[in-house]
């Protein structure tokens, strides 16, 4: 065979082209459909396509009693469920009037707060393995499932746990579990610290994330940013500062913030923001004393089995409670929490029935999500992975 | 005291800047609802309003926009416009009453953030937004068809989908209930909340 011999140079022009990325890519964390027009390498527009997990949650809560409506909220944001609970029990109890017991608001605001590790360790973990760190992850997820074991030993599941309820909570701690809690607070800034050892001043990670998906605080603003997305640009904006609900007025902790608002400050202010979880947890261990963890009021909490034995009052209340529910006196109301992923808010409308007539969910990740297009232009396509995992989704609470 | 102090912060604009949003054009009235303050406002006046209250009242952030369905209502559908400022420490409710078919002004040019919001709100409840770039559906299945969170939607819906092994592939079908769709309606008719159906006459 004769021999090729290019006689003429040619001159290669590389045209924009269309890239699908996901829905089943891994690194499009669940089930984002990502349409990258690219210019070569490099990212000229995003457009994420979401919505696959749509599964019609507002809806299917206006045909439930505002204690079935609890468990869809686990399915939400099912990386922290707890956190989701805690704004639809506040809006429900802000339309009925009454507020939960000292020590249920507690133990709220230490399962929040461990609900926010809970996130962070995940958040932390598969950004890293995003940009190809694969320990980080593994560590992480050895460390949740300590965590897990607290939300199931409360709850008795370990994600959908339906333990935050309208007035109170499920049921209270089980016996040494307070204990057991503040010993994991005492061991967990280490784990924190040996994640921090193998990233923080990584050459490879800082090369990966630094300068990458940069958001100016005006623009964080305007994209609806919230929690540690928007504390990384800088705007030092906390809900259980500046808005408190339940115990946060009385806890002490710092809010950390960022000044680049880019990949590497959204990752430091996640690391920063478990250690002053573990400083709320404590302190909320602290000041926990022993009481009732519910409404005393038959008509919103339902009775003890054992009550119910011997008590025809208990009977009927326990009965009416799980068939009919309470009925919501008529309003409206829209109550956010400071979920580990940002600002969670429930728009929650009543008409005086026992089931809610509009139940609006504000999920954090998608505000965060729709800047995309915006912080990945110019990027190249490795950077829309670290970008996508810096943000923190979690289809479940978008698309809901 | 400090507590209670920390509590009562969202509740600011305070009244008497409640009077003050009141008498902005457009504003039919101005309300505390469980200590949030609400606004109802002309959708005509809408863009003018929401640019005030950005630049002079500081609400830099819309945080949510969600539609909610009256169907008795003349003005069947509200838009609900949740702001916050960052920097004064407040939330403001905005509501915007408009009819079926007709178009409310987007606010995606005062707030980039409202682009997703107004989406989902033509997506799920048929509300058009006149002036948004960005008009597809956001959450609903490609080539969707009605506005599933209105009231007449209902819950199960007209289409399902199933992987046919012989076509192997996901086919539409429209939706069969092996068993009829039940909605129990648990409402206690000694409660005195509703009036039950044939029994108007009784409450007036």
């Amino acid at each position: 065979m004769d021999e090729v011999v290019a006689t003429a140079k040619q001159v290669l022009e590389i045209d924009s082209h269309t890239i699908n990325f996901g829905p089943q890519h891994p690194a499009a964390h669940g089930v984002l459909r990502l349409i990258l027009e690219m210019d070569g390498e490099v990212i000229e527009r995003a457009d994420p396509h979401i919505g696959l997990l749509h599964r019609g949650t507002e809806k299917l809560i206006e045909y439930k009693s505002y204690m079935q409506a609890v468990p869809y909220f686990d399915r939400l944001d099912y990386v922290s469920p707890m956190a989701c609970e805690h704004a639809f029990a506040l809006a429900t109890e802000k339309l009925l009037g009454i507020e939960a017991p000292e020590r249920a608001q507690w133990i709220r605001v230490m399962f929040a707060e461990l609900t926010r590790v809970l996130n962070h360790l995940l958040s932390v973990g598969s950004f890293a393995l995003d940009c190809g760190a694969l320990t980080p992850g593994l560590w992480g997820y050895e460390e949740r499932e300590k965590l897990l074991t607290f939300h199931e030993a409360a709850s008795g599941a370990r994600f959908h746990s339906n333990y935050f309820r309208p007035g109170g909570v499920a049921k209270d701690l089980p016996a040494g579990m307070e204990g057991e809690i503040a010993e994991w607070c005492e061991t967990f800034p280490d784990f924190v610290d040996r994640v921090e050892r193998l990233l923080t001043g990584n050459r490879i990670w800082k090369q990966r994330v630094v300068d990458i998906g940069i958001v100016s605080a005006a623009d964080a603003l305007s994209w609806g940013f919230s929690g540690p997305n928007l504390r990384a640009s800088g705007v030092a904006w906390d809900l259980r500062r500046a808005q408190p609900y339940d115990k946060y007025a009385e806890v002490e902790f710092d809010v950390a913030i960022g000044k680049h608002g880019d990949c590497y400050d959204r990752y430091l202010v996640r690391i920063a923001e478990m250690r002053e979880s573990v400083k709320i947890v404590k302190q909320a261990l602290g000041k926990m004393k022993p009481g009732p963890v519910k409404v005393q009021d038959p008509k919103f909490s339902p009775p003890k089995r054992a009550l119910m034995k011997h008590s025809m009052e208990a009977l009927i209340h326990h009965f009416k409670l799980y068939t009919e529910g309470y009925h919501v006196p008529a309003g409206a109301t829209y109550t956010v929490v400071e979920a580990p992923k940002g600002e969670f808010g429930v728009y929650l409308v009543a008409d005086g029935t026992n089931r809610p007539y509009r139940c609006k969910i504000r999920p954090t990740g998608f505000a965060n999500l729709q800047a995309l297009s915006e912080m990945a232009k110019g990027h190249m396509l490795a950077d829309a992975v670290a970008i996508l995992g810096s943000i923190d989704v979690v289809f479940g609470e978008i698309d809901r | 005291m400090a507590e209670e102090a920390a509590v009562s912060a969202p509740e600011v604009p305070v009244d008497a800047e409640m009077e003050v949003l009141a008498r902005l054009p457009g504003v039919l009235n101005v309300t505390r609802e469980h200590g949030q303050v609400v606004a109802r406002v002309e959708a005509s006046a809408l863009l003018a309003l929401c640019v005030t209250l950005r630049e002079k009242f500081g609400f830099a952030q819309v945080m949510d926009i969600c539609g909610v369905d009256w169907p008795e209502r003349a003005a069947r559908f509200e838009v609900v416009y949740n702001l916050l400022s960052v920097t004064r420490n407040a939330r403001l409710r905005v509501i915007v009453g408009v009819a079926e078919g007709v178009a409310v002004p987007s606010v995606s040019g005062i707030w980039k953030a409202a682009t997703w919001w107004e989406r989902e709100v033509w997506d799920l409840f048929g509300v058009a937004f006149d002036g948004l770039a960005d008009h597809r559906r956001i959450v609903t299945d490609y080539g969707f068809e009605g506005h599933p969170l209105r009231k007449d939607f209902p819950l199960t819906g007209y289409v399902e989908v199933r992987y046919d092994e012989e076509r192997k592939q996901v086919v539409y079908e429209n939706v069969r209930l092996t068993q009829e769709f039940r909605n129990f309606d648990f409402l206690s008719p000694w409660e005195g909340m509703t009036t039950l159906p044939g029994d108007e006459k009784a409450h007036g």
